[in-house]
């Protein structure tokens, strides 16, 4: 969009004005694609203003009230978008939830922000919120978007979404005045959303963003990477996450672009190659997940195509980066990349529904250079940006021709960053959040009076680009017993780099020396034990398998040979490591919903293990509490082997030696 | 006991109603053995009916009466009022009665999609030339029918698999299939011979929220015979038990589970 001006001074206050411009302006251009029965669905902006008003109009109608909280839980579909438009509308704020929390996770979220209104996906997520029951007697009003199984239940506080809309309908005369004049009332510093962080530790905090918060983000960075209303995203991540909300929501209104949304989440893949975006944005796993694959499904394929893969794939990594970053490139270079293009990068960028991405984030961990470099060198605009809940997303991103895989890029527009003495990165800008919900101790402890807000990541800005390099989370990095810098995260990164780790988790702290829990990725590990013709029955059995363990030490002793480069960080040399008999999963508690390692919950579950890694002992038997999908629990009984790992021992002295 | 027009409310609200299929004292002999010894028993429109019983009590045999595939040698069938004479399987089909098998019979080289619109071909009357021209009523009828395939795909939530050819499937997933394509027919009455077996807990209990769902959703009469006696006793409304050939209860599950012959049959007893 071409608006130049502060958004404000246009009366583009909200999210609503926004679908209201919108609606004028792009009226007919797509604003949702949802893909059902097979075939993609879609709505212009014009229709979509119509089916959001008429949703309001029957929210409105069921008393829907200025400030009430709704809450939002399933998958991203159109409905549910329009679901929170049109409670913003109302003057409500939505609440977006994580729709694989449990029932107890979701009743403290309901509970905290007496959510009156709930808009369930589907039977599934309504059960959950009638089993809550008595624990959050907020809640007054279901609307549920998906009907199937929905006959039977008692509706006299349920109703099916297309019936909401309906009912507004057909209320339009009687409700339209006072619609408009909430929407009306909509301004800069009323609440756009509110969603729960996750949180590392703790109950979750819900964080309030205004309309302010929303919009200038979305107006920022959608300058920055040039967004306009012919872009494309697929929205896949959960709605809950900030992410989502800022890209699918903020931006999308803002640009004025069209959301995608898949038809389940196990097509997701399909239809991302079938939508084929031009912004993209994946956590890192995604990224690992598709490689992994791609390697996988190359050592399958014939000779000739397996040396076309690879000759190809070393002119890419040549020349590819330069090439994107427009650096100069010699006649040859640029010919054997046209012809790699051909035969290699263009099919299999479309295999893999990336033929169109103008622009590609990935964030929320680090990224391995490798797999960075590959879709790089592929001519994918693929970048990283560093951010939080409380910042709107956005903290720092890299800009076109200034992308590395060990920084996270320049402060966003109108950001400000400082790093304390501590090392802590503190950021200030137009997305910091107004508060936590009901918390102002926390609000306070996180956001001074000048509006500093304290990330809790330890980093600094890199010399030679001026970026940000993140090192880890400030409250991870300690000591050891030595006072040489334990920080896990630095080495868990460097051990997820392999394909064959999934999850790593570093000990140390205090310690005289760290040791290591690792998961291993049951594809690429299961691929491998299939090609050498090595039985197993289980994870279990696999993570047990003494190959296996041979491999992850290769790997571990690569590491430590390549901490012991970093001379602060030589002493996190991993002396001792075992293989976990079970994945975490955020089921058990080990790790949160967008799959952060939560080292207190681990350390205490797990701590026959830790002891096993300290006292010397080959050998450890434990029993391990597991939580099913539909909430029952069992438990797996399993006697996991310790293995010694190569150090290099004078990087060891010398930081002794300091 | 009911009369056979009245109709009935489930204590989960379900709606109940008339006696659709009666089957009147069957008998069924394959040379010199009687696998079926002269039962009666009726299935009401919309009611979960399960056939129970011990390994051999002829169950399948009994479902296959149902079917139409095997006929009697004594006995009568009556379906929606009118009495069945013996019948081509198509014939059957085309009166709106669709089956799962115990062992599972899809086109394994054909994708889920291609497998499901099987289930549609009684509904095509396009001729075989616009068939294989793709025009006129042939593309018409193709979209349409695909429209409702879809809408159990849908259902079934197996869109992430509609073009993956069916050999690839894992075994609970193949049930799945073979239901949609059951239900594709859109049937009055379905038949699920053994609809659970050998499927893991996860995977019993999506089928029973889909058995129950489809129950539900079209209304649909079903008939299956399970193993898994805590699946029956939850699922069905009312309940057939058999033994060596012979019903030996007949009616709701707590007054089945109450029954001393069924106990007897299925927990053994000392004879004398």
């Amino acid at each position: 969009m071409a608006e130049t001006a502060r958004p404000a001074d246009n009366g583009l206050q909200s999210i609503p004005a926004l679908l209201a411009r919108n609606a004028t302006s792009l009226g007919n251009r797509p604003a949702y694609r949802e893909k059902e029965f097979g075939i993609w669905q879609s709505w212009s902006w014009s229709e979509a203003a119509e089916e959001i008003r008429a949703l309001a109009l029957g929210m409105l109608s069921l008393d829907l009230a200025p400030g009430d909280h709704v809450a939002v839980i399933g998958r991203n579909r159109p409905a549910h978008y329009w679901a929170m438009i049109a409670a913003q509308m109302c003057g409500a704020v939505p609440v977006p939830l994580y729709q694989d929390a449990v029932a107890e996770e979701m009743a403290y979220v309901l509970n905290h922000c007496g959510a009156r209104f709930v808009i369930c996906g589907d039977q599934e997520q309504v059960d959950k919120v009638l089993d809550v029951g008595d624990d959050a007697r907020s809640v007054e009003q279901i609307i549920y978007t998906d009907k199937r199984g929905m006959r039977k239940y008692d509706h006299t506080r349920m109703n099916a979404l297309a019936d909401v809309q309906a009912e507004g309908r057909a209320a339009s005369q009687r409700l339209s005045p006072e619609l408009d004049r909430r929407i009306a009332g909509l301004d800069y510093d009323s609440t756009c959303v509110m969603l729960y962080t996750s949180g590392t530790t703790g109950k979750p905090k819900g964080v309030v963003l205004s309309n302010r918060n929303i919009i200038e983000t979305a107006k920022n960075t959608s300058e920055f990477d040039g967004l306009t209303h012919r872009d494309e995203v697929l929205a896949y991540l959960p709605m809950a996450w900030v992410g989502d909300f800022i890209f699918s929501m903020g931006q999308a209104t803002w640009s004025g672009f069209t959301v995608n949304c898949p038809e389940s989440a196990a097509t997701m893949m399909t239809d991302l190659r079938e939508i084929g975006p031009t912004y993209f944005f994946a956590p890192p796993r995604v990224f690992e997940g598709q490689l992994t694959n791609v390697m996988i499904r190359m050592e399958d394929a014939g000779p000739v195509k397996r040396w076309l893969f690879r000759h190809y794939m070393a002119v890419a990594n040549r020349v590819g980066p330069s090439l994107l970053d427009g650096k100069p490139v010699g006649l040859g270079g640029r010919l054997s990349y046209a012809l790699g293009n051909l035969f290699i990068y263009g099919p299999l960028k479309n295999t893999l529904g990336y033929s169109r991405i103008r622009v590609g984030y990935t964030a929320g961990e680090a990224i391995g250079p490798e797999i960075f470099d590959f879709y790089r060198s592929l001519g994918i605009n693929l970048k990283q940006l560093y951010g939080q809940t409380e910042a709107s997303v956005f903290i720092t991103q890299q800009p076109d021709g200034g992308v590395r895989s060990d920084t996270v890029g320049v402060p966003s527009p109108g950001v400000e960053l400082k790093i304390a003495e501590s090392g802590e990165v503190f950021y200030r800008g137009p997305g910091t959040f107004v508060e936590y919900y009901k918390n102002p101790e926390s609000t306070a402890s996180t956001k001074d009076a000048e509006g500093w807000v304290a990330t809790g990541d330890a980093g600094f800005f890199d010399e030679g680009t001026g970026q940000l390099r993140i090192i880890d989370r400030a409250k991870d990095v300690g000591k050891m017993a030595d006072g040489s810098m334990f920080a896990p995260k630095y080495v868990e990164n460097k051990l997820k780099f392999y394909p064959n780790i999934l999850e790593a988790v570093v000990l140390g702290n205090g310690r005289d020396y760290c040791t290591a829990m690792i998961n291993i990725d049951l594809s690429a590990v299961g691929n491998w034990a299939e090609r050498n013709n090595i039985a197993y029955a289980s994870y279990q059995e696999l993570a047990g398998h003494p190959q296996v363990y041979a491999t992850i030490k290769s790997h571990v002793e690569e590491v430590n040979r390549s901490v012991a480069e970093d001379p602060m960080l030589s002493g996190c040399q991993i002396h001792r490591f075992l293989v976990l008999h079970k994945e975490l999963d955020a089921d058990d508690g080990e790790l949160t919903r967008t799959r952060k390692v939560r080292r207190a919950v681990i350390a205490e579950k797990f701590a026959d293990l830790v002891n096993a890694l300290y006292d010397g002992s080959a050998s450890v038997y434990t029993e391990t509490e597991v939580t099913y999908e539909d909430g029952r629990k069992g438990a797996i009984k399993a006697t996991l082997q310790i293995e010694d790992a190569a150090v290099v021992p004078g990087a060891l002295q010398k930081v002794a030696a300091e | 006991m009911l009369d056979a027009a009245e109709n009935q409310t489930t204590a989960d609200g379900r709606q109940i109603g008339p006696v659709v299929m009666d089957l009147k004292n069957i008998t069924l002999r394959f040379g010199g053995v009687e696998a079926i010894k002269n039962i009666s028993f009726d299935i009401r429109e919309g009611e979960i009916r399960a056939i129970i019983g011990p390994n051999g009590a002829g169950k399948s045999s009994m479902l296959n009466v149902i079917s139409g595939f095997y006929v009697p040698q004594e006995g009568e069938v009556w379906f929606k009022g009118y009495r069945r004479g013996p019948m081509r399987p198509y014939q059957v089909a085309r009166l709106g009665i669709a089956r799962t098998f115990q062992n599972i019979a899809l086109f394994d080289g054909m994708s889920v999609l291609d497998n499901i619109m099987t289930g549609r071909l009684n509904k095509m009357k396009a001729g075989f030339l616009s068939q294989a021209l793709w025009w006129g009523r042939a593309e018409a009828e193709e979209i349409a029918n695909r429209a409702q395939v879809e809408k159990i795909i849908d259902f079934l939530e197996i869109q992430n698999i509609r073009k993956t050819p069916v050999g690839r499937l894992p075994y609970g997933l193949k049930k799945r299939v073979e239901l949609a394509r059951a239900l594709a027919a859109e049937p009055q009455i379905l038949l699920l011979d053994e609809p659970m077996a050998g499927m893991n807990v996860e995977e019993k209990e999506d089928m029973s929220r889909f058995i129950l769902d489809v129950n539900d959703e079209f209304g649909t009469t079903t008939v299956l015979i399970e193993h898994d006696m805590g699946v029956v006793m939850d699922l069905s409304d009312r309940v057939v038990v058999m033994d060596y050939g012979r019903k030996i209860g007949d009616g709701t599950p707590d007054e089945v589970r109450n029954n001393q012959e069924v106990i007897d049959a299925y927990l053994g007893v000392a004879h004398d």
